[in-house]
């Protein structure tokens, strides 16, 4: 009896409690929260209180857009001078960059990687202005009759501003097969707030095509499913662009990096979700120190192709008869264009990761170039600094011309509308180009110019992967890690001492060794005496 | 020869548990560290910090229990027979001479044995878990006490996990060495050994 009640004590106390042990430990380390839930407000749940139809002024024949928006402000009476105190009507906003002090930029005077810069190039460029023909220096910014209210309040998809016209609709005068006078009456009792389109006309086309510039704002977005944005997907909750970036008196939250460098006015996910969202310490406590964007965007440019390098400097060839010619690549996406160089375009692209904590430099007109690759707005941020977060980036690597005389970057004079006026793209004069476009900046140019290379930094927001597709821990816990290039933190998985693990497995194999000889040893003693 | 109670049933509870958590922090403990792929980075993540949360639960009950029952005399390392232990191990052992030290349940380890186990409790244990917890709980450097990065307790924690894997390889070793090959490894399971009566 005593013999059964000890083996019975055995049995629990070295066996079946501490597997107990081991089982709860097991149970707990499989606890999950579930994540918290989201209730959001979405612009297309708002009711319009008025029907614009009804209001006689919107019912006459509008001779110019300018008339239109005269016509909005008689009843929206303060609004324009909302909108003309926002960059998106300055073009430019008092910035205070670390190291550079008060400054006022914006895509009104920065140098950018794409077509170098859109002052001087404004028959072009200013189509995305929300004024009404920025043509050139004579635009009057105080005249609020210049508002363009219907490029972003327009519900009919009929209102466009034309190619070329420096943000003009098109006129009895230029209309043609592609653009027509707009239906003035129709598109303005047809207002409201506005939708994917209107952003996206401007905000997915920027730098001459679909795609080119952002990488992760395109027109995809407009249509697509879960896998391409959770957000805005039509099977999701189809939300609008103004549903994350909340409007309150025409200043729209957000801040785009390529021309803001300001820890302010920026959009958080929080806005929706907690700080704490998945409701589990060991993911949630990432957050101080990785944004959302990058474990949830794994890959961006996920429907079409984005841009992600553009040499200027095999610009300018012609064909054997003298003009300008396109060459395309694998995908159908231009490789190159007489007129721009050439470029590289991907899908489905894996982020390059930074410390980011808001602010970002600026490569000034009036900057000089100290380091290679020039940095056009390299972004501030580092592991020790407690505001900053490990954040998804594009890089748009380009080469571009500069003055090798003063050492700046050249804006170029790209556009005109037609040959003989020295714009690169009629004429393809190297010198004439950057002669008119530093002329018209008001910056000197020395008359030498050579190429040189460039990197700007555009951090990734959109295209959120539905919770499936979220990036796997080794993704960057691992030797292959996402973040190789972030070398000042210590990334358990990727990082070890190398000097530890040789002493630590040394020492095993010294073990071992010594353990073998011991064992024949005593092997060899134990057959001697047998 | 008598059979001699060696091991209450809490020690043996203490060792077999602290042997599983053990073997649960090595596996999962190296996987985090990019050794291999096993269960699964977040898999080991989860269960190596459950079970280093067991480990400090089991240790503050040993500690209490040694503490309580007296027996924590066991861990104090002795001057005495430490030399004709180590020529036990490196010359006796092959002659078939006896142990220099009678194992008695006032007396269960060897010199030896008191260093090494000293060791772990006082140096190796007190640095996992201390080195392990601030892992877990202050790896950033914006927490109250700015440990600027991990860097320092992972390195310490590594060299910790690495010593005790030699430890444990050396154990299993010297398990075999007792007065039969499956003597002390069956004392450790039943509490019971057969040893040689000293005259009290």
């Amino acid at each position: 009896m005593k013999k059964f009640s000890n083996t019975l004590t055995a049995l629990l106390v070295s066996l079946l409690l501490p597997i107990g042990v081991l089982l709860i430990t097991v149970k707990v380390a499989s606890l999950r929260g579930q994540p918290h839930k989201v209730n959001a407000q979405l612009s297309s749940e708002h009711i319009t209180s008025v029907d614009h139809s009804q209001f006689e002024i919107l019912q006459q024949d509008f001779e110019s857009p300018h008339n239109v928006t005269e016509a909005c402000l008689s009843c929206h009476t303060g609004r324009d001078e909302e909108i003309m105190s926002t960059a998106h009507w300055k073009w430019e906003r008092e910035t205070e960059i670390d190291g550079k002090g008060k400054v006022s930029i914006g895509k009104k005077n920065l140098i950018n990687n794409f077509c170098t810069g859109a002052n001087g190039n404004n028959g072009s460029c200013m189509r995305c202005h929300i004024g009404l023909g920025w043509k050139d220096k004579s635009f009057d910014f105080s005249d609020n009759r210049n508002i363009d209210c219907l490029v972003c309040h327009d519900q009919t998809d009929t209102y466009f501003k034309q190619k070329g016209q420096a943000g003009m609709p098109a006129t009895s005068a230029t209309a043609n097969s592609s653009y027509q006078v707009p239906d003035y009456p129709y598109v303005a009792q047809n207002v409201g707030l506005p939708k994917k389109n209107n952003c996206g006309i401007c905000h997915f086309y920027g730098g001459g095509g679909n795609n080119v510039k952002h990488g992760d704002l395109e027109e995809a977005l407009l249509s697509c499913t879960q896998h391409v944005d959770v957000h805005m997907s039509y099977d999701g909750p189809d939300m609008a662009c103004i549903d994350c970036h909340k409007t309150e008196r025409h200043n729209i939250k957000g801040k785009l990096y390529s021309v803001s460098s300001m820890n302010v006015n920026r959009i958080d996910c929080e806005q929706c979700h907690s700080s704490t969202p998945h409701n589990d310490a060991v993911i949630d406590e990432h957050y101080i120190k990785v944004a959302c964007q990058s474990c949830h965007i794994p890959v961006y440019a996920k429907a079409n192709a984005t841009k992600l390098y553009w040499d200027w400097s095999s610009a300018g060839m012609l064909d054997e008869t003298e003009e300008p010619y396109s060459e395309n690549d694998a995908d159908g996406n231009h490789n190159y264009l007489s007129i721009k160089g050439n470029f590289v375009w991907d899908t489905d692209v894996k982020p390059e990761y930074y410390w980011f904590n808001g602010t970002a430099d600026h490569f000034l007109t009036s900057d000089t170039i100290t380091e290679v690759p020039v940095q056009i707005n390299k972004l501030f941020g580092e592991y020790l600094d407690s505001t900053s977060k490990i954040w998804p980036v594009k890089v748009h690597r380009g080469k571009q011309m500069y003055d090798t005389e003063y050492n700046t970057l050249i804006n170029m004079k790209l556009w005109s509308a037609q040959k003989g006026e020295g714009a690169f793209w009629k004429d393809f004069d190297w010198d004439e180009s950057a002669r008119l476009g530093m002329e018209y900046n008001e910056r000197p140019y020395s008359g030498s110019y050579d190429f040189i290379s460039t990197e700007a930094y555009w951090p990734i927001n959109h295209m959120v992967s539905p919770k499936h597709e979220t990036l796997r821990c080794t993704e960057c816990h691992s030797d292959d890690s996402r973040l190789e290039n972030l070398t000042d933190f210590y990334l358990p998985g990727r990082d070890k001492s190398k000097a530890i693990d040789y002493a630590g497995i040394g020492l095993m194999y010294l073990a071992l060794a010594g353990i073998i000889a011991h064992l024949a040893g005593r092997l060899i003693a134990y057959f001697k005496n047998k | 020869m008598e059979k001699v109670k060696i091991y209450s049933r809490f020690e043996r509870f203490w060792h077999w548990t602290q042997m599983m958590l053990i073997i649960t922090l090595g596996l999962t403990g190296f996987e985090i560290h990019g050794s291999y792929h096993l269960f699964g980075f977040e898999e080991s993540v989860r269960l190596h910090s459950a079970s280093g949360w067991a480990f400090l639960v089991l240790t503050i009950f040993a500690l209490f229990w040694m503490i309580v029952t007296g027996q924590s005399r066991q861990f104090v390392p002795v001057r005495n027979n430490v030399k004709s232990q180590v020529m036990y191990y490196i010359s006796g052992i092959f002659r078939n001479e006896p142990h220099p030290v009678p194992k008695t349940p006032e007396s269960k380890l060897n010199p030896l044995q008191r260093i090494v186990y000293f060791g772990l409790i006082i140096l190796v244990f007190p640095v996992q878990l201390i080195t392990g917890f601030l892992y877990l709980y202050f790896h950033y450097p914006d927490n109250p006490f700015a440990l600027e990065g991990l860097e320092t307790i992972a390195v310490l924690h590594t060299l910790g996990a690495f010593l005790l894997v030699v430890f444990v390889m050396i154990h299993l070793y010297l398990i075999t060495t007792g007065h039969t090959i499956g003597s002390n490894l069956k004392a450790m399971i039943t509490g019971y050994e057969e040893l040689e009566q000293t005259e009290n």
